[in-house]
């Protein structure tokens, strides 16, 4: 079970507090009617499968109930940052497939 | 009966407290201190169960988790029963009953065992998949079959009468052992001042520490255990828990601790002061650092019969001896490629029996208990090996060769040495299994010839055995800088000076990396060289899978079981990896290894379950007109964790018979349903009108304060998934109301959206639906009960107009009246606080007596709201149907400025495609008849079944009192253009239901009775 940083709340508390929403930065097309087919395939289906780290969308779901996103690796499972949606995650030290920095 | 193999003295049993125990219907008596294995072994049982397989007798190898073979149900009656218990872990207490878990009739006279004889040469790997593959309806006799010939114990029939409790904790440090490395480091770590928890599966703390010989401080070391335990049990900081299985290490130092509070005391936990104990304890543990001592296994060698009852692990046989005063046997030989294996044979030796022979398969060795040994007058006979064991239910001999160099190669001499009891020793394999539970990969260390833990980034530490090291005073030095350490990184200092510990060095002789002894044949004509017991895999079993091309080893392991037991192949999967190897000629690194998961030995359900079993499974939640539902004889549906009344059968009448009177007494004068489930939720801000309008697939702009609108959500991709009426309460203020399972989903969507895509808009969300008890009275009559009841609402029908909602008093309480209807009456649904629900739910029921008002419940509400063709979201609609498949277009504004959710999605290609499936209603030809809902359509009668045959499905079905038929909705491809043409429901039964495709309004089409 994950032990998450909540940025609202700045506290780590328990997996079971929240949701995984998938994967985080995917924007809303700002003009959905004049999106090809493709466009709005890749937004509402098409998802990474990140070998490695990994951004996601989290809620505090049983918390305070704000999203925020978590950079987690997606092999290690370790969690880099949690940080305020509408920011980028902080560049972090070279990380390798297993994770170690 | 006498305990033949029990010692005069010694070992850590009370000999002034005999416990007496029943085996397998027979009476034994044991000592307190015993384990159930260990008094087995002194009473001289040998045969402990028959193999899975082949149904050999098999006996006690082991002495700790990784015991493969004495697996037992134990248990004196049918509620306590447990099955797969391994005897070398529970406790012997007195009463304690159990059996063995295989063999048919019974474990010494096996029918099976002669199935396993002549059959043995045609079971090879895959005997299963290759035998039993068909014909299909042959299976359920073939697994009656195998199932009772495999017999791995049997379930309770009765309910468990325990109960189990789980605790969450939070550490600094936690330690998994308590062996030398795991008491240094638990206490250099509480020295610090920081929260320790010291887990250890075994009934004592000590681990090796328990039977060993040496000294600590010129003191024996289990006297230096008993100092260190009473130290840290006088440090209020510090968690002590034995019989406690650290079962698995998550992710983040998430441990999950199984603690087994009264296994040791009897067949069910005890009651005290007229409190029922609990009998485990599930603790949930998050550290911020995790010292792992869990020390190492031993490794057995595997030679040809190495499954006759007498051939035993060389440590087990050693604590037998010194821990629980236990000789397994008379005459032992001991087969080993080191130093540890003569440990055996000196503590055999000095319990007074006879050491017929230390087989040592290096050419010399001369560490200290080498010359100990040969002080003791043991032979020793080096360069050699036990190849193979005679004996049929006991050894009888063991047969002993010169061996290669490399040990692969039987060469020389032979003879045979007469014995009982055989003792194997080929190293030692790390219990890396926590380290593996979340992914990291063990990795193979030449140097100890065994697998480590592979590195990892949380806060772990590995100390002692599981990191391959083995001498008393390393564990206790890197103990404590282990514990040292765990504390720093937590934050704390350590305790100084530090505590001082000297050991007396032992000389040890290299070690030989040997696998399996080499037989005279090949693996595949040799005499059965098992690997892993529990599942009969035998080194000729692993080279032919590698030889039929399963060459990775979780194919191997696959193909073959090894390692797939409730052992996990704890005292097997390193042979059997090396014997792969070997075939392959590869090394055991280029081989590999499997990963060990969660729970490192099997675990009651009820530990699991803890507290949420029975009335506590899952929270329940009610209305706050409960207690009147169910003083008037509601049966209960449940809707998410809601409990709804379902209908209020009378006496003697059947379920149609209430629904029916329900239906026409709500079409007839009125009828009274509790509405509190819906999903409410309170939605404000100068900005709420325009997010409406994004979140909803209708229009906003205009709604009007003291205006009601129904609403569609859809998804991004068009799909319908929610729905609800929504209400204007002032400019900035509305009230939205979801369906009853959804209320929760649908204000996690509107704040995903809210937060993540349009965090400008001025708008904020709150779940209100428990605040209101909501109940609606529908029918003709309902307006005249509303004007004896309320006060303060102008209720004429032109002032108060269907869709509108209005303030004021229910009953002499602040009401909101939504006049809206799911049921195509003239309808008000009343929302009072929810604590004066149940008086005005009752105030309705006393005035409406003069109109017959009648509770109706979701079943009820189902078939009324049929009648009208009213979609219930979830059960019309699947995620894949649009606004436009239900026929909704009406409620969809495709000229809103912005564009709402769902917009483009259900513009896409597929949803607008010709020839969709479409809501529509189903009238079966005969009326009496009513479809099952999930009915397949087809268009002909005598259909051929393929694909494209299907037409689409009934979703909802039901009997129509006031229509005196049956109606159903359902979707249909093309449905629309497809009006009063035929369609065909097969059933079951091989019967086809004719029936006509039709509108799905069936009642009131114009929609009059609710506009009254």
């Amino acid at each position: 079970m994950l032990h998450i940083y909540c940025p609202h709340c700045c506290e780590y508390r328990e997996e079971e507090e929240f949701h995984c929403k998938g994967q985080a930065h995917i924007a809303r097309p700002l003009d959905p009617d004049n999106c090809s087919e493709q466009e709005w395939a890749n937004f509402i289906f098409f998802r990474k499968n990140t070998k490695g780290q990994h951004q996601e969308l989290w809620h505090h779901s049983a918390g305070c109930g704000k999203f925020f996103n978590v950079s987690r690796n997606t092999i290690t499972y370790k969690i880099e940052q949690s940080y305020l949606l509408g920011t980028a995650p902080q560049p972090v030290l070279d990380v390798n497939k297993e994770g170690k920095a | 009966m006498a305990q033949v193999n029990r010692t005069q003295a010694g070992g850590r049993i009370n000999r002034g407290k005999p416990l007496s125990f029943t085996y397998n219907g027979k009476q034994f008596t044991g000592y307190e201190g015993d384990t159930l294995a260990s008094a087995l072994l002194a009473n001289g049982v040998d045969i402990i169960g028959r193999s899975f397989k082949y149904s050999r007798p098999r006996g006690i190898v082991a002495a700790g988790a990784e015991e493969p073979n004495a697996v037992m149900q134990v248990g004196a009656t049918e509620a306590t029963q447990v099955p797969n218990v391994r005897a070398t872990q529970q406790a012997l207490f007195n009463g304690l009953t159990c059996s063995a878990v295989a063999g048919w009739p019974n474990v010494d006279f096996d029918l099976m065992s002669y199935v396993g004889k002549i059959g043995g040469k045609m079971m090879p790997p895959g005997f299963y998949y290759k035998t039993f593959m068909g014909p299909a309806g042959m299976w359920p006799i073939y697994e009656k079959y195998i199932r009772k010939a495999a017999g791995l114990g049997k379930a309770p029939k009765e309910k468990d009468v325990d109960i189990y409790d789980a605790m969450n904790r939070h550490a600094d440090v936690v330690v998994v052992g308590s062996g030398p490395a795991g008491l240094a480091a638990a206490r250099a770590a509480a020295s610090s001042g920081a929260r320790v928890i010291l887990a250890d599966e075994q009934e004592e703390f000590g681990g090796s520490l328990l039977h060993s010989s040496e000294t600590i401080n010129g003191k024996p070391a289990a006297e230096w255990v008993t100092e260190v335990v009473a130290e840290l049990a006088g440090n209020k900081n510090v968690v002590l828990l034995p019989r406690a299985t650290v079962n698995g290490l998550h992710d983040h130092n998430f441990l999950t601790i199984h603690e087994r509070l009264t296994d040791h005391l009897g067949d069910r936990a005890p009651t005290v002061d007229g409190v029922q104990m609990a009998r485990h304890r599930m603790h949930k543990v998050r550290a911020h650092c995790v010292i792992l001592a869990t020390g190492a296994q031993e490794r057995p060698i595997v030679f040809a019969n190495n499954d006759v009852p007498g051939v035993m692990g060389a440590s087990a046989v050693a604590t037998y001896i010194n821990r629980y005063g236990v000789v397994p046997g008379k005459t032992l030989v001991v087969g080993t490629a080191n130093d540890d294996g003569y440990d055996a044979a000196i503590a055999w030796k000095k319990a007074g029996r006879d050491v017929a022979a230390i087989v040592d398969s290096r050419p010399g060795a001369d560490g200290d208990r080498v010359e100990e040994a040969r002080q003791l007058g043991i032979k020793i006979i080096f360069g050699s090996v036990v190849y193979d064991a005679k004996g049929q239910t006991r050894v009888k001999a063991a047969k002993v060769g010169a061996v290669s160099p490399d040990g692969k190669k039987l060469i020389g001499d032979k003879l045979d040495i007469s014995c009982d009891t055989i003792a194997t020793s080929g190293g030692w394999s790390p219990v890396v299994h926590l380290s593996c539970h979340s992914g990291t990969r063990p990795q193979w260390d030449d140097k100890i010839i065994g697998f480590v833990p592979g590195d990892c980034y949380e806060n772990r530490l590995y100390v002692g055995g599981i990191s391959g090291n083995y001498e008393l005073g390393a564990c206790l030095t890197d103990g404590q800088a282990a514990g040292e350490n765990a504390a720093k990184s937590a934050g704390f200092t350590p305790d100084t000076p530090r505590a001082n510990y000297q050991t007396k060095a032992v000389k040890v002789s290299a070690p030989m990396a040997l696998f399996v002894a080499p037989h005279e044949k090949p693996f595949s004509r040799a005499p059965k060289q098992f690997v892993d017991y529990q599942n009969d895999v035998t080194a000729g079993g692993i080279e032919l899978a590698v030889r039929e091309g399963f060459e990775s080893i979780e194919h191997v392991k696959r193909y073959t079981a090894l390692g797939f037991g409730t052992d996990q192949g704890k005292l097997g999967n390193i042979n059997g990896m090396a014997i792969a190897a070997q075939v392959r000629g590869a090394t055991i690194p280029e081989v590999g290894t499997t990963v060990f998961r969660p729970n490192y030995t099997p675990i009651a359900f009820g530990a699991i379950a803890g507290r949420n079993a029975g009335e506590l499974f899952d929270p329940k939640r009610y209305t706050a007109m409960q207690s009147w539902h169910e003083a008037n004889g509601a049966l209960f549906e449940d809707v998410g964790q809601w409990k709804r009344p379902w209908y209020y059968p009378k006496p003697g009448e059947t379920m149609q018979q209430s629904l029916d009177r329900e239906c026409l007494a709500t079409r007839e004068s009125v009828g009274i349903l509790d509405a509190s489930t819906l999903g409410k939720i309170d939605i404000q801000g100068k900005d709420a009108r325009e997010f409406l309008g994004r979140v909803y697939t209708n229009a906003w702009a205009k709604l009007a304060v003291g205006k009601c609108r129904y609403g569609l959500m859809c998804g991004e991709d068009g799909m319908v998934f929610d729905d609800g009426v929504t209400s204007c309460l002032a400019e900035n203020h509305f009230l939205m109301t979801t369906t009853s399972g959804g209320a929760a989903h649908v204000l996690e969507w509107l704040e995903l959206y809210h937060q993540t895509e349009w965090p400008e808009l001025e708008v904020f969300m709150t779940s209100v639906t428990d605040h209101w008890a909501t109940m609606t009275i529908s029918g003709p009559n309902s307006r005249k009960l509303l004007e004896q009841v309320s006060e303060g609402i102008d209720l004429d029908k032109d002032a108060f107009k269907f869709m509108d909602w209005r303030q004021g008093k229910v009953d002499g309480i602040p009401s909101r009246v939504f006049r809206i209807s799911f049921t195509g009456e003239l309808s008000y649904e009343i929302n009072v606080p929810a604590n004066y629900g149940l008086q005005v739910w009752k105030k309705l029921m006393e005035v409406g007596a003069q109109y017959n008002i009648t509770p109706y419940g979701t079943e009820t509400m189902h078939i009324l709201r049929a009648e009208k063709g009213f979609i219930i979201a979830g059960q019309d609609t699947d995620g894949s149907v649009t606004p436009q498949d239900l026929g909704m277009s009406w409620a969809v504004s495709m000229n809103k400025p912005f564009s709402f959710i769902g917009k483009r999605g259900m513009n896409r290609q597929d949803p607008t495609r010709a020839n969709r499936k479409e809501l529509v209603g189903i009238k079966t030809k005969d009326p009496k008849v009513v479809l099952v809902e999930g009915a397949a359509a087809v268009n002909e009668r005598n259909y051929k079944q393929g694909s494209n045959v299907v037409q689409g499905h009934i979703t909802s079905s039901y009997y129509s009192a006031v229509l005196g038929r049956s109606i159903a909705l359902g979707m249909i491809k093309d449905g629309f253009n497809r009006m009063g043409e035929t369609v065909y429901y097969p059933t079951m039964d091989g019967s086809v239901i004719e029936a006509e495709i039709c509108s799905p309004v069936f009642y009131d089409p114009k929609g009059d009775r609710q506009n009254v």
